[in-house]
Parts: structure tokens; C-alpha cells; sequence
């Protein structure tokens, strides 16, 4: 038996295609117990590396035969070493290719949809984290809505696409992850728009979002409109695209809404985000498409992977949105909410131009689960 | 420095070899011997620790230089089996802490150097059971002795070795330091 390597593209498929898979996860206890690769199909062994180093005789019975087997570790290391001893064993077993470490970072492009004069809407999907961001297309240029800042990935997509992305959006000042805005900007020549008003300790130049902006590019003629919605934070404002598509940032989410807390201001934003969710977006028209920056449940992904849904649907279906009570809404975001995401100070301070923090210690920050959405 | 009874050096190695390597070398290594394991995967110390605490090694502490990281493990040693005590004058934890506060006993920590570097009872002398013989003499025959190591097996010894040369007032702590709640500190 050979042992052969499953790339994150690869295991991303198997997820949004609901593929049963069996994951045998050989990191630690608390590392598995914190996060592990999700699928709704899925069935998972945790077995640290270093119990199996003399062999895997003991958990041969508790690996299935009749379905896909995945060695999943941090990096690799193990999980090759633990996949070649099920091998010698007679298994026929894949290992994660680059480990948690790559699969976290794995933005899987997925196709949204055209846009009536031409342009087209990618959302990417990070599987591994639960974030989403845009790229949109009009002729040969795009634009990015959140874009993190995994910018190798974005910069193959366009060179595969041909289009040079020359306006980055980010719709709030993140805590959650480490935005890619500037440094794309940076590197296409290109605008990095960021609401003002999230703008306050920012070290470095920008364009500013405001209320009412439009901007319009690229040979389609695509046009992108802000709107503020404050909430998240102060500045949050959300884009809407050639009339169509709404992006909400972190403010609506399909399962929740975004929560005011992350800076520390949950009481001074709840009537904001109250206004944001039950006035403005009411207002609109309500077969907008929302496209969040976060998903938190696999089953938000529809049978091609998007997460989207129309906005009429979700005063419907998103219980968020169904709190009548002020008291009560006040409550819902301001008390029992979810610890705070990992370094999201570092993150902050980061996403301001404050600290500049080299790869290894980015990728530190953002490891863990996404904590935005109240749920 | 931080004493040791052998080094392994895994710089440079990825997981999970520091561990295979480290596994490897703990077999071949006395019980109650302190192995350094010099690696630069982060991941190691994690990993090393949830290791150890599986097979009952002893994880004592990490110390980093530059990108070196210095990890610390005991073996688990015969001071892990449950041994008689043999030395009459014993208290527990509780009084040990009172005594501790009073300021009236001098605390003789045995374990191994390693051991003591990464916690110990603040104002605790260190003096491995192995140098005990060899180092008496920093020790007063008329003060008020009293004997600390992990369990109370290596320092039921100690209070043996101590009262046949001659010290008057020995007392050995049992359990010691496994089970210490109070104040500890750090030398490293």
C-alpha cells in the first residue's frame, strides 16, 4: 500500500460535496479538542503521534476499511510517519498535505455568480476558519471586499483569471484575522478603502469609505456603493454591489448577527447595531443577496460551497433579526457572549499598521477557531 | 546552565522526531536521571509535555535561547512507587507551610537540580541526594532540618544519610513537592 497526499483544495471538496471521510487526527488532546478539520460526513480518531511511534497494532480495529482514511497533523511530520506505519499495516490511508498549518490558511475560490454586464463574484472560503472574503471582477480589473491576508492565494486566482485587483474593501477594522487590504494595495498599485471612522490609530495612508461612496471600475462597469452600518464596530459599513449583492461584513451573518464587543464597547454599540440590522437594512430592498465575512456552521454552505442568502429570507429565518424587545436584543448581544478570538489585540494593533509581525508569529495569531458571530 | 544527565541535541529536527529521538534516549536513561532536549520546533514543547505526562516522565520546564528551546524531563524513578518511610520524624505539607511562614527551619530540597530550578519552596536549599554525601558540611548539625524532594521517598533517605552522620534535628516532608499548593518560585 502506498501512501498518498490529500492537498486542502482536495479535502475542501470533500467537505462541500458532503463526503463521509474518516479523520485520524494525531496531534495532541487539547489541539483536537480546540479545533479539527470539519465535515458533515465525517468520523474522527484523535490519537496523538507520539503513542503510535512503536506502532499502530492497537488502533488497527478502530480504523475503518470501507470509506476514505485521512492522517491529519499539525505540519505533516506525523501524520506521514503515523500513515506509513497503517500502510505497513496493510491500509490504504492519505495524509494531509502541509497539515492544520495549511489547511487553516486554505482559501477554496467558489464561484457566486455573473453579474448582468459581465463581471463576476468569487466568494473564498476558509473552510479551515470560517471566514469569507470577495473578489469581483469587471473586465480586467478586481476589486476585494475583506480580503485576508493570505495575498498569494488571491494574486494566483486573478493571474488565472487575468485581471489586475486594484480595489480592496475592508468593510470594518478586523480583530478576528489579519486583513490582506493594504498589502495588495501595496502590491497592485491599487486603493485601500477603510471606513474612517475605524480609522483613528491607523499608521498608514488610506482611502476612506464613507457613507454614500461609490466607486465604480473595470470594463463592466461594476459599481460599488457603501453604505453605513454601524454596530460591529463604530466605522462598519457594508458594500453594495451593481444593486445586487450586499456584502454585511460583520454585521449579519445567515445564522446570527455580529456582536459589538470585540473593542470593548459592547454597551456604547448596541443601539447602533440595533439600527443597523432592524432599520437600514430593512430599508433596502429585500431580495439584496447577503454575503457575510464569516460563516460558523457547515450547513450555511449551499451544494456549490457559496454562503449566501436574500435578504427578505433572512428576516425570516435569522432569529437575530427577530428580537422585538430592545431590553431583550441588548441582552442577546451584550451578555453570554463567546470568548474573544485569539490575539484579536495583536490582530487590531496589526490590521492598524502599530506592530508588524512577521509570518510565523501572523499565523500564530489567527490559529484557533473564529469567534465573531454571537450564536 | 541547567544540570542534566545527558543532552540530546534535535535542533533542526520537525516533529515528529523530537519526540521518536527523545523516546528513544529516555529508554536508555537510568530512572530518576534528567535528560535536556535541545529542539527548535515549536511544537515540541507541547508535545513533549503531553508525552511525558502520558507516560509518567516527569515534564520539569523549558528555557529558551534564541531559537534553541531547552526542554527538561525527568524519568519516572523509583521514588514514584510507593515506599516505606523509614525515618521517624515526618510532617506533611500543611506543617511544612507553617514553618515555611515562621521563618524557623532550614529546607533542604533533594531532588535533582533540574527539579528544583523550575519550582521550589522560596528560601529551599538545593542539594541533590546524589551530592548529599559530598556536601554535608554546608549543612549545621544543630539546626532544624527539614528534608523536602517530589514524593517524601528520596528524602526519607536524605534524613536517614543526615541523622547517621550526626545532624540532631532531621525532619522528612511526605508527600513534598507534588503536592505543594503554597508559594513556589523559579531559578532559570
Amino acid at each position: 500500500m502506498t501512501v498518498k497526499a490529500m492537498n486542502a483544495s482536495e479535502l475542501s471538496k470533500k467537505v462541500i460535496n458532503k463526503e463521509p471521510l474518516f479523520i485520524l487526527d494525531v496531534r495532541n488532546e487539547d489541539a483536537f479538542t480546540d479545533w479539527k478539520v470539519d465535515g458533515e460526513n465525517f468520523s474522527y480518531l484523535n490519537v496523538p503521534y507520539f503513542d503510535l511511534i512503536d506502532g499502530v497494532e492497537d488502533i488497527l480495529d478502530d480504523v475503518p476499511q470501507d470509506r476514505d482514511v485521512l492522517v491529519v497533523c499539525a505540519k505533516e511530520g506525523s501524520s506521514i510517519m503515523v500513515a506509513e506505519l497503517l500502510s505497513e499495516a496493510g491500509r490504504d490511508v492519505s495524509y494531509l498535505e502541509g497539515g492544520m498549518k495549511t489547511w487553516s490558511e486554505h482559501l477554496e475560490p467558489v464561484k457566486v455568480g455573473d453579474l448582468d454586464n459581465g463581471g463576476e463574484i468569487y466568494q473564498f472560503v476558509r473552510l479551515g476558519k470560517g471566514c469569507l472574503s470577495y473578489m469581483i471582477v469587471s473586465g480586467d480589473e478586481g476589486a476585494m471586499i475583506d480580503p485576508l491576508r493570505l495575498v498569494d492565494q488571491y494574486d494566483a486566482f486573478a493571474k488565472k483569471l487575468g485581471i489586475k485587483v486594484l480595489h480592496m474593501f475592508d468593510t470594518h477594522l478586523h480583530a478576528d484575522h489579519i486583513s490582506g487590504g493594504r498589502r495588495l494595495a501595496e502590491s497592485t498599485g491599487g486603493t485601500y478603502y477603510l471606513p474612517p471612522k475605524d480609522a483613528d490609530e491607523v499608521t498608514f495612508s488610506f482611502e476612506p469609505l464613507e457613507d454614500g461612496k461609490v466607486v465604480t471600475f473595470g470594463g463592466a462597469d461594476v459599481t460599488v456603493r457603501a453604505v453605513y452600518t454601524p454596530g460591529h464596530t463604530i466605522g462598519s459599513t457594508s458594500l453594495i454591489v451593481n444593486e445586487t449583492y450586499l456584502f454585511t461584513g460583520d454585521i449579519l451573518f445567515l445564522d446570527s448577527i455580529g456582536r459589538p464587543d470585540l473593542a470593548g464597547k459592547a454597551e456604547d454599540w448596541v443601539s447602533d447595531l440595533r439600527e443597523s440590522l432592524y432599520v437600514r437594512y430593512k430599508e433596502m430592498d429585500q431580495d439584496l443577496l447577503v454575503m457575510p465575512a464569516h460563516f460558523a456552521k457547515l450547513s450555511e454552505l449551499d451544494e456549490k460551497g457559496r454562503v449566501l442568502a436574500r435578504l427578505g429570507d433572512l428576516y425570516k429565518v435569522n432569529t437575530g433579526l427577530q428580537v422585538e424587545d430592545e431590553d431583550e436584543f441588548r441582552r442577546l448581544v451584550s451578555e453570554n457572549l463567546p470568548p474573544q478570538p485569539n490575539s484579536y489585540q495583536e490582530i487590531r494593533k496589526t490590521n492598524m499598521g502599530k506592530i508588524s509581525p512577521d509570518p510565523a508569529e501572523e499565523t500564530e495569531m489567527e490559529i484557533g477557531p473564529n469567534r465573531c458571530a454571537v450564536s | 546552565m541547567i544540570k542534566a544527565n545527558e543532552v540530546l541535541d534535535a535542533k533542526g529536527l520537525a516533529c515528529p522526531m523530537p519526540i521518536v529521538r527523545t523516546k528513544k534516549v529516555m529508554n536508555e536513561l537510568e530512572p530518576g536521571f534528567v535528560l535536556e532536549i535541545q529542539a527548535t520546533d515549536k511544537g515540541s514543547t507541547a508535545d513533549l509535555k503531553a508525552w511525558a505526562d502520558r507516560i509518567g516522565h516527569q515534564y520539569l520546564g523549558t528555557v529558551e535561547e534564541g531559537e534553541v528551546l531547552k526542554h527538561y524531563v525527568r524519568k519516572s524513578g523509583n521514588d514514584d512507587v510507593e515506599q516505606e518511610i523509614k525515618h521517624p520524624h515526618v510532617i506533611d505539607n500543611e506543617q511544612l507551610s507553617e514553618k515555611v511562614a515562621a521563618d524557623t527551619i532550614v529546607l533542604v530540597d533533594v531532588r535533582e537540580e533540574a527539579e528544583y530550578r523550575f519550582n521550589h519552596i522560596p528560601g529551599a536549599v538545593s542539594i541533590p541526594l546524589g551530592e548529599l554525601a559530598a556536601r554535608m558540611d554546608e549543612l549545621n548539625k544543630e539546626d532544624d532540618i527539614h528534608v523536602v524532594c517530589r514524593t517524601g521517598s528520596r528524602s526519607d533517605l536524605a534524613a536517614q544519610k543526615l541523622t547517621e552522620k550526626g545532624f540532631t534535628k532531621v525532619t522528612n516532608v511526605v508527600p513534598g513537592m507534588s503536592q505543594w499548593t503554597g508559594e513556589t518560585e523559579k531559578s532559570v
